[in-house]
């Protein structure tokens, strides 16, 4: 008798956590998101919108071109290719030494603004 | 109907009034707008690009022949006001993009400004010159000066009118206060000082002195291990020269009175909302942070923007908002997406119109939204090039957030997230706004009857 009680009980309960999951989810797409954001980046921080954040955030200049780095890098790495700069080049990461490839170009004469130019609409 | 200054009832409709800058896609990156901002009397309007220009455009006189036509803004000014730097000693590029304009009250003839980049504020002097002096003794008309020998008579120089000429001209260079990213300026009421905001410090200036300056917040922590939360805006009270407050990544607002003490690191007010711990998720810090922070011309309120929502705060209430406002809250179940394409960081900026009753403030698509604080009725309008005819009425938009569309909506698949309206403007007095759209400023008005 317990048994079976004990069966049916688990059951009505997943009944009741499914509803309480899926009205949560409902209410809280925000859940969803994370769980997606989570599986595509595994090893995000676990502090979430922690330090890491503000610490970009503080240095959100560019590191620039050093040139005894890149030569002591050069050096070290003698034959092999210095690794390339990811898709964020404003994050220096591991070995990457910025390299002349990663500057922007500088800019060119002051020109004045288009907002100034142009016909009055 | 109850006519009023920022009256906002049903009949108020939103009419295009110009359109500033090229229609060329591929924009350059100095082109797009950073900041606008009317000055005290709405007469004058200052924009900011990323190429660190600023761009001042002056309304003009109505004309009687032409009721219909509001003053429209034509550009007045413009000069270079902040260029590119380079830290030698941390090998950085201090951007040239100004930050933030903000207009001095008008005392003489001149107008004055301050424009700030991350480290260096500016005061600017924009003024007309329409009189030129000529008949000089010493110097002919070309400014080449005459030998003494062949001058017989003197006479008396005489001020002859010229074209208009307006000049702008940097009067005080307010440098070297600020280690990390300046985010906000404000005036004081007592027009003798200022504030500037980094991410960790607050400083106050007297506009005379350029040489040294007050900090009176510090919120860096001896061990930046420590650091959890950075400061995203700040601004003085309209009214009380001594009453400031700075908003922070975290959500919460302070309330500071420099009469309390030379560094004003504890509050006088502290505005949180709770937050029920149920719902929080990766995305609820982050979300939370506060992009802009506004007293309203009453000086009873203020008004703050985070990623999905605009709340007004009473100051005499700590605990929580009076009021709510949704943006957009259709972007809860793309926090993903929007989180990888970094969109969730975007600092969007929010106004009150003149008489505090209706809130404005930005979307993507270039949509931006107007609630209305008495009626409760909120819109969604669109600056684009398509609704850009001549007091053509801008119609209300609408995003269409699941199953069925209807054909004016916008499902949120569709909507482009390069096009965000970051930056708006109100007039203090009149329904006349200013919308930034990337490279393109909007002007609107409401419909003359």
């Amino acid at each position: 008798m317990s048994q079976k009680q004990e069966e049916e009980n688990p059951a009505e309960e997943t009944g009741e956590e499914k509803q309480d999951t899926q009205e949560k989810e409902g209410m809280l797409p925000e859940r969803a998101e994370e769980a997606k954001l989570k599986a595509k980046y595994p090893s995000l921080g676990q502090k979430p919108g922690g330090s890491d954040f503000l610490m970009k955030r503080l240095q959100k200049g560019q590191k620039y071109f050093d040139s005894g780095d890149y030569n002591m890098a050069k050096a070290k790495m003698k034959n092999k290719q210095l690794p390339s700069a990811g898709p964020d080049k404003n994050l220096v990461t591991g070995d990457h030494i910025p390299t002349p490839q990663d500057l922007p170009q500088r800019k060119s004469s002051l020109v004045t603004s288009k907002l100034a130019g142009g016909q009055v609409e | 109907m109850i006519p009023g200054i920022g009256a906002f009832t049903q009949d108020t409709l939103w009419c295009f009034s110009q359109v500033k800058g090229t229609m060329e896609t591929g924009t350059t990156e100095a082109d797009i707008i950073s900041t606008v901002e009317f000055n005290h009397t709405g007469e004058l309007l200052a924009t900011g690009d990323k190429g660190g220009r600023v761009v001042i455009f002056q309304r003009e006189q109505e004309s009687k022949n032409q009721v219909h036509r509001r003053g429209e803004y034509n550009v007045y000014s413009t000069f270079q006001s902040h260029e590119p730097e380079f830290d030698y000693l941390k090998s950085l590029e201090i951007e040239e993009k100004i930050n933030k304009i903000r207009w001095l009250p008008q005392q003489n003839a001149a107008y004055f400004l301050l424009s700030t980049n991350d480290k260096t504020v500016k005061l600017w002097k924009v003024s007309e010159r329409d009189k030129r002096p000529e008949g000089y003794n010493l110097k002919d008309e070309e400014g080449r000066l005459r030998d003494p020998a062949t001058i017989t008579t003197l006479r008396v120089p005489v001020l002859r009118p010229m074209d208009l000429m307006v000049e702008a001209t940097p009067r005080r260079v307010f440098a070297n206060a600020h280690t990390y990213h300046i985010n906000s300026i404000s005036v004081n009421s007592d027009y003798e000082t200022y504030m500037s905001a980094d991410d960790l410090r607050i400083n106050l200036w007297n506009f005379e002195i350029t040489n040294q300056s007050f900090n009176i917040v510090d919120i860096k922590p001896a061990n930046m291990e420590e650091l959890t939360e950075v400061i995203t805006a700040a601004e003085f009270h309209p009214h009380h020269c001594n009453t400031f407050v700075y908003s922070s990544s975290k959500g919460t607002i302070r309330l500071c009175d420099m009469r309390a003490s030379a560094l004003c690191d504890r509050h006088t007010k502290f505005f949180e909302e709770p937050e029920d711990p149920s719902n929080r998720s990766f995305f609820s810090e982050i979300i939370s942070s506060i992009s802009d922070v506004k007293f309203s011309h009453s000086g009873r309120y203020i008004m703050t923007r985070d990623y999905l929502t605009v709340k007004v705060w009473d100051l005499n209430m700590e605990n929580r908002p009076i009021e709510t406002y949704q943006v957009h809250d259709y972007l809860r179940s793309k926090l993903c997406s929007l989180y990888e394409n970094d969109c969730i960081f975007d600092k969007f900026e929010c106004v009150w119109n003149g008489s505090d009753s209706v809130i404005m403030t930005g979307s993507y698509n270039n949509f931006f939204r107007m609630f209305d604080r008495n009626t409760k009725r909120d819109v969604t309008l669109e600056a684009s090039r398509e609704n850009s005819k001549p007091r053509a009425i801008l119609k209300p938009r609408k995003v269409c957030v699941g199953g069925k569309r209807r054909k004016d909506e916008i499902s949120v698949d569709s909507l482009d997230f390069s096009k965000k309206i970051l930056h708006t403007a109100w007039h203090p007095s009149e329904n006349i706004i200013a919308v930034a759209a990337t490279n393109n400023l909007y002007i609107f008005q409401d419909k003359v009857n």
